[in-house]
């Protein structure tokens, strides 16, 4: 369904743009249909770029991503509108996605005016409540409000609710559930889930790692703009090969299972991406005298679906 | 016992009347005990830690005793305070990030903030490197400005700085929530190394993520809606917590290992109760399974097994 094919975002930094930061580099993976894939990563490591590259917000440096077999870098006018009616977005943080002059519903209306004119009044309220409901909210307590009068777990919804207006196919979840609370943020993830059973592909962006596991069937961990390992969840998850991918499962809070003594490098990284492995400043395995200081070691299959860009394991 | 907490009420003053956002805390900590509070945004968890060492307007002390190492703490009262902070009793704010002055060299805002203490500064400076050296700092860090740091370095310098004099309570309100996975870990393991190595006799840990609690601390107190739930060692609320609430929440963290095709968690039906008005009774009623008649009243927040308290009604019957 989707297809990223070695997308790289690269910005230019310092005075008069002189230096060069790629975000991401040479991420390729797929998203199939109905599936929901997680991206996993920690801060800096170009999760979120890669949600707002699919969603066209920003441009690609190089490569391509297709949706359908449809580069969509080429896309434009109508055929972009047609996009956005197959391909949404929710974000983060619920409370500064809306405009707190306005009503909430309003971005309901928006969707209204410029994706369905033709739709009646009537009819627009009856699919308009259907959504609501199907994301688990009651339509007279939440129509007709203003932002500050509702919580973050039911504006989160009400993008969800948005989102499912416009029969999409694929959606991506940057961070959906990490301002909500605890008890409401099962729900809402629940909720993704649930979408999933309509048939929906999910891109699902998250840093808390227990929460890839409960609803993906693949993982993508990233560092530093690379891929460093992906596959299905199980396999990521309980055999992880690459020493990034074991040192973040050994850093991660569980209820189950107190920290075992892992040593965690704190010195600063910040040192320009040379040639070689992303994780080569920080890596305890890697026989700092190989390639993995030159060469960039490429994502190698190990297992039927698990693939690893580590020269070492 | 290092700190207790007697009946304390902090409400927030509002146009519209007072937000209860504390209502009757009674608690204690331990030396060397390592306490983590937990629950929800709203709960009160942060106006309980800003009430104990910076009780600033809008909010307003209506009653309780707050003692420490046996003398009393008088919150209510800015000026006597200052002998107590940073002494005696030290935060690492929510904020730590942006904690530091930024026009100021990290060093020369540490020993300014010596010397308004009336504390030699010259004479703390190997104990401060030394510490430097233990959270991984180096000691360039005194002459650089805070904007040079990262937001780990920030936080591991601030924790320094805070606990400089060996307070006897430090509050660390939600130091771990901005942190990637890795610097959490090395942050929440430098709380336990400060414990054990004395720089501060007992801790109250500020977060809503209950898994770093389990990690790190002794014992976890729970709140809801401005009132405390439950107190116990973090073994027993994580495997056998009794209040309701507790238990719902517990059950409602995903793990690793937990998939939504195999087992469906669920979260909590309803809303927290608003604070300006909250219900009478127990605050946690219309959202709890099984709550009765009886929970009109308010339930006391008693001690049902040796350092298990809880504040439910159901448990007292049980018990009864």
């Amino acid at each position: 369904m989707l297809r990223l094919d070695r997308v790289s975002k690269v910005y230019k930094v310092g005075t008069f743009g002189g230096k060069e930061l790629r975000a991401v580099s040479d991420v390729s993976f797929n998203v199939e249909d109905g599936e929901v894939v997680s991206l996993i990563g920690e801060s800096g490591s170009g999760k979120s770029t890669i949600g707002k590259m699919i969603l066209r917000l920003i441009s690609i440096s190089s490569g391509a991503i297709f949706f359908d077999g449809m580069d969509i870098s080429t896309l434009s006018g109508g055929a972009l509108k047609e996009y956005y009616r197959k391909v949404q977005g929710v974000f983060q943080d619920p409370f500064s996605t809306y405009n707190p002059i306005f009503k909430a519903d309003r971005v309901f209306r928006t969707i209204h005016e410029e994706f369905y004119p033709g739709v009646k009044g009537r009819e627009w309220n009856e699919k308009l409540e259907s959504s609501l409901e199907a994301v688990g909210l009651n339509p007279e307590e939440v129509l007709n409000k203003f932002p500050h009068q509702l919580s973050g777990g039911q504006l989160q919804r009400f993008l969800i609710a948005r989102a499912l207006l416009l029969d999409i196919q694929f959606l991506v979840a940057d961070e959906i559930i990490s301002m909500l609370d605890a008890s409401t943020r099962i729900d809402v993830l629940n909720l993704v889930a649930d979408l999933k059973s309509r048939g929906l592909s999910i891109l699902f962006i998250t840093h808390d790692l227990s929460l890839g596991y409960y609803i993906s069937e693949r993982a993508v961990i990233l560092h530093r703009g690379c891929v460093v390992e992906m596959g299905s969840t199980e396999e990521v998850y309980y055999n992880p090969l690459h020493p990034y991918t074991r040192m973040l499962m050994a850093c991660v809070p569980r209820l189950d299972e107190k920290w075992q003594d892992v040593e965690v490098e704190l010195k600063a990284q910040q040192s320009g991406i040379t040639s070689g492995c992303v994780y080569y400043e920080r890596c305890q395995v890697a026989g700092k005298d190989e390639c993995c200081a030159t060469e960039r070691p490429a994502l190698r299959k190990v297992e039927s679906d698990h693939y690893v860009a580590c020269g070492q394991c | 016992m290092s700190l207790q907490v007697e009946n304390l009420r902090v409400y927030y003053q509002t146009l519209r009347g007072d937000v209860k956002a504390l209502d009757g805390a009674t608690f204690s900590i331990a030396d060397r005990e390592i306490m983590g509070l937990a629950g929800e945004s709203g709960c009160g968890k942060s106006t309980l830690g800003n009430g104990l060492i910076l009780l600033t307007p809008p909010m307003r002390f209506v009653e309780g005793r707050v003692t420490i190492d046996d003398e009393e703490l008088p919150i209510w009262d800015m000026e006597r305070m200052d002998g107590f902070r940073f002494r005696k009793i030290s935060i690492i704010p929510q904020y730590a990030m942006n904690a530091m002055n930024p026009t100021r060299k990290i060093g020369k805002m540490t020993s300014e903030l010596l010397e308004s203490r009336n504390v030699d500064s010259r004479a703390t400076l190997p104990e401060l490197e030394r510490r430097l050296d233990l959270v991984e700092l180096t000691r360039d860090v005194l002459n650089m400005y805070p904007i040079e740091l990262s937001g780990g370095m920030k936080q591991r310098m601030v924790m320094v700085i805070s606990t400089l004099l060996n307070p006897s309570l430090l509050i660390a309100d939600e130091i771990t929530s901005a942190l990637d996975v890795s610097t959490q870990k090395a942050v929440a393991d430098m709380l336990v190394e400060f414990r054990d190595r004395e720089f501060v006799k007992s801790m109250m840990v500020i977060t809503h993520d209950i898994s770093i609690l389990y990690q790190i601390a002794d014992s976890i107190l729970i709140m809801y809606a401005g009132q405390l739930a439950e107190k116990a060692s973090t073994e027993v609320i994580i495997h056998s917590p009794r209040h309701p609430y507790t238990k719902l929440l517990i059950s409602a963290l995903p793990k690793v290992g937990v998939k939504y095709a195999e087992r469906r968690l669920a979260g909590i039906p309803g809303n927290p109760p608003l604070l300006l008005d909250p219900p009478v009774g127990c605050r946690f009623r219309e959202r709890c399974p099984v709550a009765f008649d009886r929970c009109l009243q308010e339930p006391q927040f008693i001690e049902v097994e040796k350092d298990h308290f809880v504040a439910c009604w159901k448990e007292f019957e049980r018990d009864a």
